[in-house]
């Protein structure tokens, strides 16, 4: 019996996105820029994606600009912004637990002005053990060109305090960038109502194709294109769009409105009856993120295993047909641990994300309740770390 | 006796991937006294977040952290309870 939990990498596309795919790649894949009939028909589409996608966030259609990721949505984001505000100073205020692609941008752009902990990067705002920031800790010193605040974290669920701290740094004058990956298409959101002058998502995070990605620059936020510019997207992203990708990505979009909130409730169920089992069936596991269901995402549980290493929990759950993700270095591409655990001072090895989506049933539960003890337990038994 | 070598009553972790140089101080721990102190050295760049956070969950208290002079760095943990 086997169990896909790792939707926040990638879920299933929505069959509304799959629907509205295959008919843009028939109607949808003229040039929207050409003033002949097909072109026309693909920036009718285009047109009607953006005004949804605009409508889901409580945006402006001009505000919202296609990407090919959201990954890249958060880099032109960020250097976009540093980019315009070179001569109120190079500083940029990130969250320490911000997406690596937050904090590669912030990096490049903060161009030797930061204190913070990466010389000359851009300034870390610490977490605290549940990984959240105090919105005090983001009063931006002077010469700060840009705030960076993810919506909620992506390796261990905890959501950001945003409109809190998007108060103290407007009150400097200084924009506000949200990277809303993990809530766009999860949960209702505003860009108003979060304070957010930048915002930035992936449509693969819920349901919609991967290599879509949504850039929303609120209309008086200053911003310059840190790379040449055409007249696309109103001359944020240049070439030729994937049309039949966003017009896909919108539908899903569209479609999630209606069934996120019970999703949510459902999603809630999971994680607590997961937070309440795994303490009970394995010893020594270390639950992150925040204890109280108001102040995580419902479809995200991350815990860290002692003495284990990450990689040995995802091919052991593997082997069982289960898929997880682990924010341990062993699993992740690089040497360094994941930085979101070790700013939250969590143990970085023997480390499990389990993320919930559209299709998570509670038998995805019982199938991973029913290894995951066992597997600890191998591993702990050929470390020979029992009973330590 | 664990496989990391023992020197002047140091366990030396260098060379050893996370979570292993965890394991060896756990290890050494549980063999000293209540009120001992045992030193671990490692430079898996995972103990600078490991050995405090197994202190924590463990309740054990980390005295001091100092880097080595061949990189990694020193951790002196006193056992607690």
């Amino acid at each position: 019996m086997g169990a896909y939990l790792d939707h926040a990498s990638a879920t299933e596309p929505h069959p509304a996105a799959r629907a509205a795919l295959l008919t843009a790649i028939d109607d949808g894949w003229a040039d929207p820029v050409r003033l002949y009939r097909e072109g026309r028909r693909a920036r009718m589409l285009l047109d009607a994606a953006r005004q949804a996608v605009a409508a889901a966030l409580g945006a402006r259609p001009d505000e919202v600009s296609f990407t090919a990721g959201g990954e890249q949505a958060a880099t032109l984001a960020v250097l976009g912004a540093a980019a315009a505000r070179r001569r109120s100073g190079a500083g940029v205020l990130v969250s320490a637990v911000e997406h690596s692609a937050v904090l590669r941008a912030a990096d490049a752009a903060a161009d030797g002005a930061g204190t913070g902990t990466e010389a000359g990067g851009a300034t870390r705002v610490p977490v605290d053990r549940l990984g959240r920031v105090a919105p005090a800790a983001f009063t931006p010193p002077p010469g700060t060109a840009l705030a960076c605040l993810q919506h909620a974290n992506h390796e261990v669920g905890t959501v950001q305090p945003v409109a809190e701290v998007a108060e103290i740094v407007h009150a400097a004058g200084v924009p506000l960038h949200v990277d809303a990956t993990t809530t766009v298409g999860r949960r209702p959101l505003d860009v108003a109502a979060l304070g957010a002058d930048l915002l930035s998502a992936g449509a693969n995070g819920y349901g919609g194709p991967a290599g879509v990605g949504i850039l929303v620059v609120r209309t008086g936020t200053r911003w310059r294109n840190p790379l040449p510019p055409d007249d696309r997207e109103f001359g944020r992203v240049a070439g030729f769009p994937n049309v039949p990708g966003i017009v896909a990505a919108a539908a899903a979009l569209e479609a999630r409105a209606g069934e996120m909130a019970v999703e949510a409730e459902r999603h809630a169920a999971f994680s607590a009856r997961l937070r309440e089992q795994l303490p009970a069936l394995i010893d020594d596991v270390d639950l992150l993120g925040d204890p109280d269901p108001a102040g995580r995402l419902p479809g995200l549980v991350a815990f860290s295993c002692l003495y284990v290493d990450g990689e040995t929990l995802v091919t052991g759950l593997d082997a069982a047909g289960i898929a997880v993700s682990s924010g341990s270095s062993c699993v992740a591409d690089s040497v360094t641990p994941s930085h979101v655990l070790a700013a939250m001072g969590a143990l970085t090895h023997g480390n499990v994300r389990i993320t919930f989506g559209r299709s998570s049933r509670a038998s995805d539960i019982d199938a991973l309740l029913a290894v995951l003890p066992d597997v600890v337990r191998g591993a702990r038994e050929r470390a020979g770390a029992v009973k330590l | 006796m664990n496989e990391s070598g023992e020197r002047d009553g140091v366990v030396d972790s260098r060379g050893r991937r996370c979570p292993l140089p965890v394991i060896d101080l756990a290890r050494r721990c549980a063999e000293v006294e209540i009120g001992a102190t045992v030193e671990l050295w490692a430079n898996d760049p995972a103990a600078d977040a490991d050995v405090p956070a197994w202190c924590r969950m463990r309740g054990q208290e980390l005295v001091a952290v100092a880097p080595l002079p061949g990189g990694g760095s020193s951790y002196l943990v006193r056992r607690a309870r």
